[in-house]
């Protein structure tokens, strides 16, 4: 592949060169003419010509000056927003998981929202591990929280003791590959005064008032709650784990998402694995990883509910969500409510405080955006409005 | 556009000081009323004539314009008490606790000051938002003490003033705008005082521009009265006066006013006199904002809360979303819609009477004087009329009757200009709400048609989102040449037939255009010459050439009608004897560009069973149809592959050109072969209706030992899911696959027509099931909306599941608490058709109130979601560098899209489809290899 990239580059170069046709096409093309290349057997001539009309196309495809394409591209992301469904609530490929979807979802992406409804991640192996069934399964134990409750064989109140009776399951821990010395050193960590001989874990109520024993009963209960919850196994913010097959290898999904410790793990490929949490993405792995994650996030969705739109108009999105640095949601508290004019913000929403703000600070409107513009009746600077004419005076 | 259009280069915001407010006032308003009882204003009263006329035959005193002209001139009210603006309650809070009690210096010492001075001084050069510089100013300044220290207490430094060493009491805010220092209440005076003593540059830190702000003047002493043009009042029939709100408001204040000033000047009560002024504050806080927390709201003698000056602004029915960002506009049509498939897509039909009414500007000159003459004389009631004259002398005359009739053409000399009516031809801008994206609006051209609807080829329903069941759709009529121009080269449907959403066709044939043309082109459909020709002639198409006893439907455009023709391209002619058949086929190619190559497959292909089966795959050679049907994929919106490549190929005039005749064809052919649909069409034999019952009651079964294997406990869960969601997935999934199942059955039996040569039908059209026609073509409805009629209505879903809700663990008192199964969870075993039963049809409707209810919620939903968008986005623009810039400048793309095409111009995403180029490239040489 890389021979025909490297050749068909240099038919580029020669292109260049001989007729000074200043091709400069990005990469993703190279890569489909390399592949067009092999799939349908082409001559050198073959390729110069189809370079050739490669190059007419594209410029014939170019955006003209003065296009309006922010406005092109909110109208195509959000005009399909009419067409989604609201309520769809399934993750493709693991019914087992639940995963916000249709137009909820897109909503959450343009707000970037903080904490989203429903954080996944979609683990992935390296080369060596992707086909090794026990260490995933391990590894899959490690990461989703298991708690006492997962383990046990009996569970027993006595109320005459005011103890809690834990009987563990050598079998279920096992299979859930876990170490007892861990599992011990949690729950001596929670309950100071547990006892733990081999399977029998004796919980005690901590005797703190022991005269009313109306309490006594209720504490109890809130006791064998408290041991039964005691989380044993687990990473933060990562609840439960679906372990999958697919054709080649092994995926592990997970309910709630913790980027920065998975990507910690051994064994992981770190190219692929990801999670559907953008800030998440954006705190990780830089403000590019960012924009790319709205751009898929987005474009996933749209998709899913069999919606084509152009990713050049979801990257616009994300490109002015990510465009300083942070990302910033659209609407009031990100995008809209930072413009530059005073007009602008005030016609968007909260127009009294926009105003105040605007006097007391001595604020400047320059008047370049759209809607300014609109509000005091004169053309827009945008398409047909961004150019003018002028007179040539030394011109007879 | 006539005269100098005045640009507007900048606007710069702030306040008005009081001595400001007293220069602008022409009146100071003293007297709390409007009118005399004899119907005069009052001298000094609210409506003071010096403050504007509305009227148009009064002259205003302060001016000298007549009403409509004079726009009207501030007065003011000299407040006994100084008040604070209730906007800026907030902000001098901040402004208080920020600085000194004592010396009224920034609480921040010359370093912070420095450095915030230099930050803001930074931001604002760069336009960029002092919000949070000046929340961390009000955070560094902030040394509030809990509780004051006794005489000779040492008290820490950081709670002191660095300048004076005043140690600081905490100053608080009681909404909205009591501030209180400790437990003292300051008054409004006392807060003016205190915000007179900060300096200049301590007030630039702060937030206030020294420039065009003092931080004094955000306690009002002089408050000025908007002219009456702001606030008329409106005379009712009966001869009674209504006031405007903010008159009354404006009476409120006037009236405490007054009391407060007699009050003080007579030497009242302390007590009293406290009482007035709040009553004061509170009239002056609610005549700007009636709605702010914490004060109730101000109210109309009917109860109706005041319309005050916030309000007038705010939201999206105030000043700037309403009459600013969008206003109405004349010269603008709008009626219900209808269809016209007999008008080309480009073209909108336009009701005469609506033609009369909205008008042409044109300039008279000597070449089109004789036409315009002929428009006068027809005047503002017979059709090709008009209806003013504006004569060059900038009078604007309106045609009446004979006499102005005369007296125009008398004087009609070059350069008047004529409002004429509308006519065939003229450009009008057509548009349908909600407009969400640009396809929304497009130009047409006019075709003035009898009857009172807007007319419109159905090929532009899909962008517009029209259906005919009474929508209305806007109209509008250029009246410049400019936007005209403008509009013809950018905004014409045919300029629109691809989407930039995702770069194919939005603008296509639908419903029975697609019917139509499969009906016409399938398989052995044939015409007498006698019945071709004229389906030629009625689609408005080129007559085909007769040559040497034969019809010749295609040929080379290049070759001469007398030259021979090469034996090798033959294949790109179809010759046809005289008093031959026509195919259907052949009579389509007659649409389709002589060089067109194209190979597909055809929507039918979805079906399990295509007869013929050659018909499946579409292979168009040289212009020719050779085999295959066309239906949705030929030219469907959305989806149409030989509509995409002559758009693309061909450009959008040779597109329209295609939409239009094709749509005459279709129709031809739908009239030919006749369409029709009912009830009949869902027939199933009773040997089939016996198979899914069948086959329902095994599924039933499956269910119930799913339940079964539930409650006795050896149902496995799956990983991740708690038993009982295990249950409901496997009972969900059977139950899909009983509805599919029946359908499936029943789609046997649903069959388009001949299934295969040993059919005894004798001609296709013998046997044949419209319905399934249409949905197997992609006309209208689906296969599934088909089966539901015939076989099955399957599962009702609320929430994406089983129908759950009810009573208390059962969905109806017909069932057992409890009960799993499939009935009493929402299935429908029948069909439409065999009718539902009532527990069904209640489960069913439960269904779809949840769908209605989803469809409003989500318009909702949406619709605020791409405000949002289109506000954050609109500024964008590609400037000719080809990066993609806001309107401050900053780069946010450095090429559209990272490869810089237009998703419009684009095939699909891509500049180019390489397999379309190289087939071409093949193509060319293969040529040329001959």
């Amino acid at each position: 592949m890389d021979d025909i990239e490297i050749k068909v580059r240099e038919t580029i170069n020669q292109l260049n060169e001989e007729e000074n046709l200043n091709i400069d096409f990005p990469e993703s093309y190279i890569e489909d003419l390399s592949k067009a290349y092999i799939a349908n057997d082409l001559t050198d001539d073959e390729l110069q010509k189809l370079i050739r009309k490669l190059k007419q196309a594209y410029d014939r495809a170019h955006v003209e000056a003065g296009e309006a394409v922010g406005t092109v591209a909110a109208q195509s992301v959000g005009e399909p927003g009419t067409q989604m469904t609201m309520r769809t609530f399934h993750y493709a490929g693991v019914t087992e998981l639940n995963v916000t979807l249709g137009l909820p979802r897109l909503i959450e992406i343009v707000d970037a929202r903080k904490d989203i409804a429903t954080p996944t991640m979609d683990i992935y192996f390296d080369e060596d591990r992707r086909n090794d069934e026990e260490f995933v399964r391990t590894l899959a134990n490690k990461i989703g929280k298991s708690t006492i409750n997962d383990v046990l064989l009996d569970f027993n109140l006595n109320y005459g003791t005011q103890e809690v009776e834990a009987i563990l399951d050598s079998k279920k821990i096992e299979e859930k590959r876990l170490e007892r010395d861990e599992i011990n050193a949690a729950i001596s960590k929670a309950f100071k005064k547990a006892e733990i001989n081999g399977d029998r874990i004796i919980v005690p109520v901590s005797k703190s008032d022991k005269s009313d024993s109306k309490f006594e009963i209720r504490e109890l209960r809130l006791l064998a709650d408290k041991v039964r919850d005691l989380q044993i196994s687990g990473i933060k913010g990562i609840g439960k784990v679906i372990i999958r097959r697919d054709d080649v290898e092994w995926i592990i999904h997970t309910e709630g998402s913790n980027l920065k410790e998975i990507l910690d793990m051994e064994g992981i490929d770190h190219v692929r694995t990801t999670t559907n949490n953008i800030h998440e993405i954006g705190e990780v792995l830089g403000i590019e990883a960012a924009r790319q994650s709205i751009i898929n996030e987005a474009q996933n969705t749209l998709s899913e509910q069999g919606l084509s739109v152009d990713v050049r108009h979801i990257m616009l999105v994300a490109d002015i969500m990510t465009s300083e640095g942070i990302v910033k949601s659209i609407g009031r508290h990100g995008i809209s409510g930072e413009k530059s004019s005073v007009l602008a913000r005030a016609a968007f929403e909260e127009t009294g405080k926009h105003l105040l703000h605007a006097s007391i600070r001595g604020e400047v409107d320059d008047l370049t955006g759209i809607i300014e513009n609109i509000i005091i009746g004169q053309p827009i600077p945008l398409g047909t409005g961004s150019v003018g004419v002028k007179m040539d005076y030394k011109k007879e | 556009m006539k005269g100098f259009i005045k640009k507007i280069n900048q606007i710069n915001f702030g306040l008005m000081s009081p001595e400001d407010i007293r220069a602008m006032s022409v009146v100071t308003v003293e007297t709390p009323d409007t009118y005399e009882d004899d119907g005069f204003p009052i001298e000094k009263g609210l409506m003071d004539p010096r403050l504007g006329v509305i009227d148009p035959s009064l002259v205003c005193r302060t001016c000298g314009f007549r009403g409509g002209d004079c726009q009207g001139h501030f007065g003011s009210i000299e407040l006994a008490r100084p008040v604070i603006h209730i906007g800026f309650g907030d902000v001098i809070h901040k402004i208080l606790r920020s600085t000194c009690n004592e010396c009224g210096r920034v609480l921040l010492n010359d370093e912070q000051i420095e450095y915030f001075t230099e930050t803001i001084r930074e931001a604002m050069d760069n336009k960029e938002s002092l919000n949070a510089i000046l929340k961390e100013v009000y955070k560094a300044a902030k040394r509030e003490l809990k509780e004051m220290p006794g005489e000779d207490e040492e008290v820490d430094m950081k709670y002191c003033c660095p300048h004076c060493g005043a140690p600081q009491e905490a100053i608080s805010l009681d909404k909205p705008v009591t501030i209180r220092q400790g437990d003292y209440k300051l008054t409004a005076s006392e807060v003016r005082e205190r915000l007179e003593k900060i300096t200049d540059d301590d007030a630039f830190v702060l937030g206030v521009n020294p420039e065009v702000a003092r931080p004094e003047w955000l306690v009002l002493t002089v408050l000025p009265v908007p002219p009456v043009t702001v606030r008329p009042s409106i005379t009712l029939d009966t001869g009674e006066r209504s006031e405007d709100d903010l008159t009354h408001k404006l009476v409120d204040i006037l009236r405490i006013n007054q009391r407060l000033h007699e009050n003080m000047e007579a030497g009242a009560p302390q007590l009293i006199v406290e009482d007035l002024w709040e009553l004061l504050q509170y009239h002056v806080t609610t005549y700007f904002d009636n709605e702010a927390s914490g004060v109730p709201p101000a109210r109309h003698r009917s109860g109706r809360p005041l319309k005050t000056l916030t309000q007038r602004l705010k939201g999206k029915e105030g000043r700037f979303r309403s009459n600013l960002s969008g206003k109405r506009v004349n010269f603008s049509a709008r009626t219900v819609i209808s269809p016209d498939p007999n008008i080309s897509i480009n073209e909108v039909g336009v009701p005469e009477m609506i033609a009369k009414e909205v008008t042409v500007p044109v300039y008279v000159n000597e070449w089109n004087i004789e036409e315009m003459k002929k428009y006068i004389m027809n005047g503002p009631d017979i059709h090709p009329g008009a209806n003013y004259v504006i004569r060059n002398d900038g009078r604007k005359i309106r045609v009446r009757n004979e006499e102005t009739k005369e007296l125009i053409l008398e004087q009609l000399e070059p350069g008047f200009i004529i409002e004429r009516h509308l006519k065939d031809g003229d450009m009008v801008l057509f548009n349908r709400q909600p407009s969400l994206h640009r396809m929304s609006m497009m130009a047409h051209e006019v075709r003035v048609l009898p009857y009172k609807t807007f007319r419109l080829n159905l090929c532009v329903c899909p962008p517009y989102n029209a259906d005919f069941d009474g929508d209305e759709m806007n109209m509008h009529v250029f009246q410049t040449d400019e936007s005209r121009a403008e509009a013809k080269s950018l905004m014409r449907v045919q300029e629109h037939i691809l989407s930039p959403r995702f770069g194919g066709p939005i603008i296509g044939a639908i419903h029975d255009h697609i019917s139509g043309a499969y009906l016409l082109t399938r398989d052995g459909v044939e015409f007498t010459e006698e019945q071709a020709l004229q389906i030629i002639r009625k689609s408005h198409l080129r007559l085909p050439e007769f040559k040497g006893g034969q019809w010749v439907l295609k040929s080379n455009p290049d070759l001469k009608p007398d030259m021979e023709v090469p034996s090798d391209i033959e294949e790109s002619y179809i010759f046809k004897d005289k008093g031959a058949m026509w195919t259907g086929k052949e009579l389509f190619s007659l649409l389709l560009p002589n060089d067109l190559n194209l190979t597909y497959k055809a929507e039918i292909s979805k079906c399990p069973v295509v007869y013929p089966e050659e018909d499946e795959t579409v292979v168009i050679k040289n212009g020719i149809l050779v085999q295959g049907v066309i239906d949705e994929s030929a030219y469907g919106s959305f989806s149409g592959k030989i509509l995409d490549k002559i758009v693309k190929e061909y450009g959008p005039g040779r597109a329209r050109e295609f939409l239009d005749r094709s749509t005459d064809l279709a129709i031809c052919g739908i009239m030919k072969t006749g369409i029709t649909t009912s009830l009949n069409d869902e027939e199933i034999p009773d040997e089939a209706q016996a198979r899914i019952n069948e086959h329902l009651d095994k599924k039933m079964a499956e269910v119930d030992k799913l339940v079964e294997s539930y409650e006795e406990g050896y149902l496995q869960a799956l990983p991740g899911r708690s038993l009982e969601e295990t249950l409901e997935m496997k009972i969900m999934q059977v139950l899909g696959e009983a509805r599919d199942m029946s359908g499936n059955i029943a789609e046997n039996y649903l069959t388009m027509g001949k299934q295969s040569d040993d059919d005894p039908y004798e001609h296709v059209m013998a046997v044949e099931n419209h319905s399934v026609v249409m949905a197997r073509t992609g006309a209208r409805a689906s296969m599934l909306n088909l089966t539901q009629i015939t076989a099955c209505v399957g599962q009702q879903a609320v929430r994406g599941g089983r129908i759950e809700r009810g009573y208390l663990n059962r969905t109806l008192p017909h069932f057992k608490p409890g009960e799993l199964g499939a009935k009493a969870k929402g299935f429908v075993h029948s069909s439409y058709k065999s009718g539902l039963d009532p527990i069904e049809f209640f489960f069913h409707a439960m269904g779809g109130r949840e769908g209605l209810v989803d469809t409003a919620i989500r318009t909702a939903q949406s619709g605020y979601m791409q405000r949002r968008l289109v506000n954050a986005l609109q500024d964008l623009q590609v400037k000719p560098s080809g990066l993609v810039t806001d309107n401050q400048g900053n780069v946010i793309q450095t090429m559209f899209g990272e490869d810089g095409v237009d998703p419009a111009k684009s095939d699909f995403g891509k500049p180019a489809d390489l397999n379309k180029l190289i087939d071409e490239i093949k193509m060319e040489s293969g040529m040329i290899g001959k």
